[in-house]
């Protein structure tokens, strides 16, 4: 639902990226987004493309990589790695825990690198 | 591949700006002696409800105020200004959940120092406010019998980063209307955050509201402890 503040985050921090680097065009960005979160793929591009018109970035893939949740087991300290659809059914492997999970990761946005000349 | 293309490492993330804002806000307002909570539900769940009731049994002993996020209405606020409790609106443009530079505006437009709680209603949905940090001290959230027991499924993220949780309109259990079982609801919500706290009530019968408050002023008096200069008599 937040994809538009998100997608104006992307192509700022890219815009940085790209002059630190002297760079003239961006053709991708790879931006991992953590499992918890509810963000549609499709709407970033299509905020980014209107977003991008007229910059060095206008044109640019954003290559969504969706990762998985991490939780840790609040009985045996156990890592888990889920998804957001299967956290409710989830269990600890280890000590069968059902409860008391803390999320360690799974909410990020995080640029990861881009391609640009 | 052309040889001028090259791969620039960016390793941001991309909330990184808005959450050193939050910390640095929270710091602020500790100093400051102000006790920010961001209040988070649904629309309709009972935000504005609970607030007049909240302000109304606490604001013999502290000084209340509130900023009120609901996307392009002041009903809200004139709700709360008519019974008396201090309420600023945010113009937040059709945004979909508050981010810390927004909640400047609002405190920006209060006089926070004459303040000892300020409640931030954040705007009404269970997606957004999740996934950004507001500065506040506490967050607790509404929500209503009405919505059903399976809303931890949906949102887990919302549910697991909130301190309290106030389960509202429980004048609706046990009257055939609805199969919502609180049971079901604390197993839910305690899969991802076992600490949070749950305040079963009702904003229209009062029952379960005293809990609450009683447990709102604790967590202000644990925090006032710090700065006991301020709070002596």
């Amino acid at each position: 639902m937040h994809e538009l503040p998100v997608t104006e985050r992307i192509l700022s921090i890219a815009l940085r990226h790209a002059a630190q680097n002297e760079a003239t065009k961006i053709f991708s960005i790879t931006v991992k987004v953590g499992g918890l979160t509810d963000l549609r793929d499709t709407w970033l591009q299509h905020y980014f493309d209107y977003l991008s018109k007229d910059t060095i970035a206008e044109g640019a893939k954003l290559l969504i990589i969706k990762e998985k949740a991490l939780l840790q087991c609040g009985k045996c300290k156990t890592q888990i790695a889920t998804t957001k659809e299967d956290v409710q059914d989830l269990k600890c492997p280890q000590c069968h825990a059902n409860q008391g999970f803390t999320i360690l990761s799974g909410k990020e946005y995080f640029i990861e690198e881009m391609m640009a000349e | 591949m052309r040889e001028s293309i090259k791969l620039i490492k960016v390793k941001e993330a991309i909330q990184a700006d808005n959450d050193a804002l939050a910390e640095a806000l929270r710091n602020e307002l500790r100093k400051r002696r102000i006790f920010l909570v961001n209040l988070m539900s649904s629309p309709g769940a009972g935000k504005t409800s609970l607030l007049l009731q909240t302000a109304a049994a606490l604001n013999k002993s502290l000084r209340v105020a509130v900023i009120e996020a609901d996307i392009d209405s002041a009903v809200d606020t004139e709700r709360l200004a008519d019974s008396g409790v201090m309420a600023v609106q945010l113009q937040t443009g059709g945004f979909c959940h508050l981010d810390v530079s927004m909640v400047r505006q609002g405190l920006d437009s209060l006089d926070i120092d004459a303040l000892d709680l300020i409640f931030l209603e954040n705007i009404g949905n269970l997606v957004c406010p999740a996934e950004f940090d507001t500065g506040a001290a506490l967050d607790v959230m509404i929500l209503s019998v009405p919505e059903g027991d399976d809303k931890p499924l949906k949102y887990p993220l919302m549910f697991s980063k909130c301190d309290a949780l106030i389960v509202n309109k429980i004048d609706y259990l046990g009257t055939g209307l609805t199969d919502f079982s609180l049971d079901v609801l604390s197993d839910r919500v305690k899969k991802l955050n076992p600490d949070i706290i749950l305040f079963p009530l009702s904003c229209r019968t009062g029952q379960g509201m005293q809990d609450w408050v009683n447990w709102l002023s604790e967590k202000i008096g644990t925090f006032a402890d710090l700065f006991q200069d301020r709070f002596e008599k």
